[in-house]
């Protein structure tokens, strides 16, 4: 008998980080097989390439250019990787894919200090240098199936185009967009298994889809040019983006009070965009700004301590 | 209607089937004890015995070296053989204890007078629990007349009497309560009379089904209440289990005594009837000796400072593959060197824990898991990222003192962080750049 001390308490739970970054991939599966079955064997490409790259440039850099030594691999790459495929448009080629899963994990991630340091969302930083970069292939939309050359709910809004999509079509996805943004159900299903096994709360995707249903009623009773409700919800990124990237832990707020606000304030940002900016969609940038905002959300949303008198308020 | 609980808290693998079935036995008096003069919080007592002495059973060897302190009593009629360093298990380290032979069978040298409870006055019960040099049982062992004796300005109106037992595994307040329920009545009413206070609450979780109907049955003709409360740990953590019971929340940095209650453990008052009914003061306490290393776990009473490794043989002995002893639950409990470690007025229970998968550590993902579940609603990441970098006022600011150490956070966070180990250590750290800034 050998005994070791050892620090309490000498019980751990059975989850772990890489654990919790499985669940995400099996929530976004759903969504994924959707994409290739609507989009092709390119989707398919495209999803192989971002995840096993961003897996293995992960391992690389924390192996050999942090020196990491006993680093193993935690799925955290892949989640970044399958997030990005996930955004983009099947016209995107292999190679810009590949560049924007290095500017996911290398400048938005491991440039900050890497898992849990970063405080953009990398799978988005990567999407918007791919925006800025390529945007004839992140703007060319594909009619799901026919593969026919097409402009997607939300561009059709912003061009001023009748309304061709039915709530059905973009409830379920058959319509065009990024790969893995078209079907709002399947990707309900998959925050329902992250909500089942409690790795999710519901907060920021309720305040994110609640902001942009109460802004997009109130332009829409003043003019219907603006979008429906509906529309807004189910025509773009925004399930993608409320349920999946806003919902990104290292990214958000800890509070519940936290999740609220920045729940609202990435579907106010959203909204102003879409209504009022250059490009018709504007998940992306409301989630990035927001992000950038965590910080001082989470200074202002503090847990109140236990036995603490309500009005003291430490500066720190 | 859900049971009362407070806020946060985990739900570890209870464990209590292991020994939640053993009946109480008595052991046989050991050959040999070690009474550590460090047996209770605060200054250790002063000998008043030297080797060589004969002393009986229940004699006075070490008396109370300071307003938090205590009495020593001989747990064994023999002879003392030396006064020497052992390895303490609470203080981690040697330290002075008085080493006593046995001789022969106990010759009990009793506290007079003993009588019922009711024909004490309640200074007179104060003076009793202080004489028979009881501590909290629970494992702080604070002394509990110092509890029973509260300033002037603070009013106690509520006795809680903690039968939580949240520290998984441990069954010993359990067994008290099925078996010993109308001692723990008549101490519980002793500690009534004692603080003046006509309302007393014991609390006990729903996992404990027995218990509770044994001790509602128990308190049946008295003005105490039983109340069951939803099973989460750690609901014995006395902040915890009064804001449960009655919704009053001790300020931070203050005592249960701020908002008019004193919190005994089930142990501690059926201590408190031994010494003021049968005049016995506390020389032996309950011991649940169990965890997946132990061959035949047991519930135990049994001499304090009996060394661990014969209440390990008691219990059928170790498995061979036991990794970590630990004096107390998983939860709180502390790991000992080796068994040869003698026991103290505050062990609890000795567990017993095989070989473990080594854990393997991730970078903090700000889940928020340990925020979520911190009773003292802290968030011990952040209080982490503080104290790493060494920011040690501002780790205070947000609550680092609040701290109950309970292990919530490190149980649940999925990165493997060691929150509350580095926690004890920045209090450490804090209290002694503090000490250092006062000179």
């Amino acid at each position: 008998m050998k005994l070791s001390m050892m620090a309490a308490p000498h019980l751990r739970s059975e989850d772990n980080v890489r654990k919790i970054m499985l669940d995400v991939l099996i929530a976004l599966s759903p969504a994924a097989v959707w994409a290739v079955v609507s989009f092709g064997l390119k989707a398919l490409a495209l999803i192989l390439v971002c995840t096993l790259g961003a897996e293995a440039l992960e391992f690389f850099v924390m192996r050999f250019v942090r020196q990491k030594k006993s680093f193993r691999p935690d799925l955290s790459g892949s989640v970044t990787g399958l997030l990005l495929a996930l955004n983009l448009s099947v016209s995107v080629e292999w190679w810009q894919a590949l560049i924007g899963v290095f500017v996911a994990i290398v400048i938005a991630k491991a440039v900050f200090g890497g898992l849990g340091k970063n405080f953009f969302n990398p799978a988005l930083v990567g999407r918007v240098f791919l925006l800025i970069s390529f945007p004839v292939q992140m703007t060319t939309w594909f009619n799901p199936f026919d593969m026919q050359t097409t402009a997607t709910p939300m561009a059709i809004l912003k061009q001023g185009a009748p309304r061709v999509f039915s709530l059905q079509e973009m409830f379920l996805g058959t319509i065009p967009g990024s790969i893995g943004e078209v079907s709002a159900l399947l990707l309900l299903l998959g925050f329902g298994w992250l909500l089942l096994r409690k790795r999710v709360a519901p907060f920021i995707p309720i305040a994110y889809v609640g902001t942009v249903a109460i802004m997009a009623s109130i332009f829409y009773a003043v003019n219907p040019g603006f979008g429906s409700p509906l529309y807004h919800i189910f025509g773009g990124g925004l399930m993608l983006g409320a349920l999946f990237m806003a919902t990104d832990m290292v990214t958000s707020p800890m509070s519940i009070k936290g999740h609220i606000i920045f729940g609202i304030g990435c579907g106010a940002v959203t909204m102003i965009i879409r209504l009022f900016g250059g490009y018709p969609e504007g998940v992306s940038f409301a989630i990035l700004v927001m992000n950038a905002f965590v910080p001082l959300i989470d200074m202002g949303t503090k847990p109140k301590i236990f036995g603490k008198p309500k009005k003291v308020k430490s500066n720190a | 209607m859900r049971l009362p609980t407070f806020r946060g808290g985990v739900h570890p693998p209870e464990k209590k089937e292991l020994s939640q079935d053993s009946q109480l036995s008595v052991l046989p008096p050991p050959e040999r004890v070690y009474v550590f003069l460090a047996n209770h919080a605060g200054v250790p007592a002063k000998p008043v015995v030297s080797i060589g002495d004969r002393v009986r059973t229940g004699q006075l060897i070490a008396e109370a070296g300071g307003f938090i302190s205590a009495n020593l009593h001989s747990p064994l009629t023999g002879e003392v053989k030396e006064i020497a360093k052992y390895y303490h298990p609470t203080l981690a380290k040697p330290d002075d204890a008085i080493v006593i032979d046995r001789t022969g069978e106990d010759e009990w040298d009793l506290l007079q007078p003993a009588k019922p409870f009711d024909q004490f006055l309640p200074e007179e019960i104060v003076q009793r629990v202080k004489s028979a040099g009881i501590v909290g049982l629970g494992g702080a062992m604070f002394p509990t007349s110092v509890k029973l004796s509260p300033p002037k300005d603070k009013k106690i109106d509520l006795l809680v009497i903690n039968g939580a037992e949240c520290e998984p595994y441990l069954t010993i307040d359990y067994r008290f309560m099925l078996e010993r329920s109308e001692g723990v009545v008549r101490g519980i009413l002793a500690l009534m009379r004692a603080l003046n206070v006509e309302e007393a609450i014991v609390g006990i979780e729903d996992n404990k089904p027995k218990a509770i109907e044994k001790m509602k049955e128990a308190v049946r003709s008295t003005s105490i209440q039983v109340k069951t409360l939803r099973t989460k740990y750690p609901q014995g953590a006395e902040k915890q289990l009064i804001f449960a019971l009655t919704k009053r929340k001790v300020p931070s940095g203050g005592l249960p005594l701020d908002v008019g209650v004193v919190v005994d453990n089930i142990g501690t008052a059926f201590s408190v009837y031994e010494a003021v009914e049968l005049g016995r003061p506390l020389v032996e306490r309950g011991v649940t000796i169990t965890g997946e290393g132990i061959k035949k776990p047991v519930n135990v009473v049994s001499r304090i400072g009996i060394m661990a490794d014969e209440l390990i043989r008691y219990a059928g002995g170790a498995q061979e593959s036991v990794e970590r002893a630990i004096f107390g639950g998983p939860m709180m409990g502390m790991t000992v060197p080796k068994t040869d470690v003698p026991t103290v007025k505050g062990t609890s229970g000795i567990t017993l824990l095989l070989r473990s998968k080594p854990t393997e550590e991730f970078p903090c993902i700000r889940c928020g898991k340990c925020t979520f579940v911190c009773p003292m609603n802290l968030q011990p990441f952040l209080l982490n990222l503080y104290g790493t970098n060494r920011l040690y006022d501002i780790q205070v600011e947000n609550g680092l003192l609040d701290c109950i150490e309970c292990g919530s956070c490190s149980y649940a966070c999925p990165a493997k962080i060691d929150l509350v180990k580095n926690f004890k250590l920045h209090k450490k750290v804090y209290r002694s750049l503090k000490g250092g800034a006062k000179k």
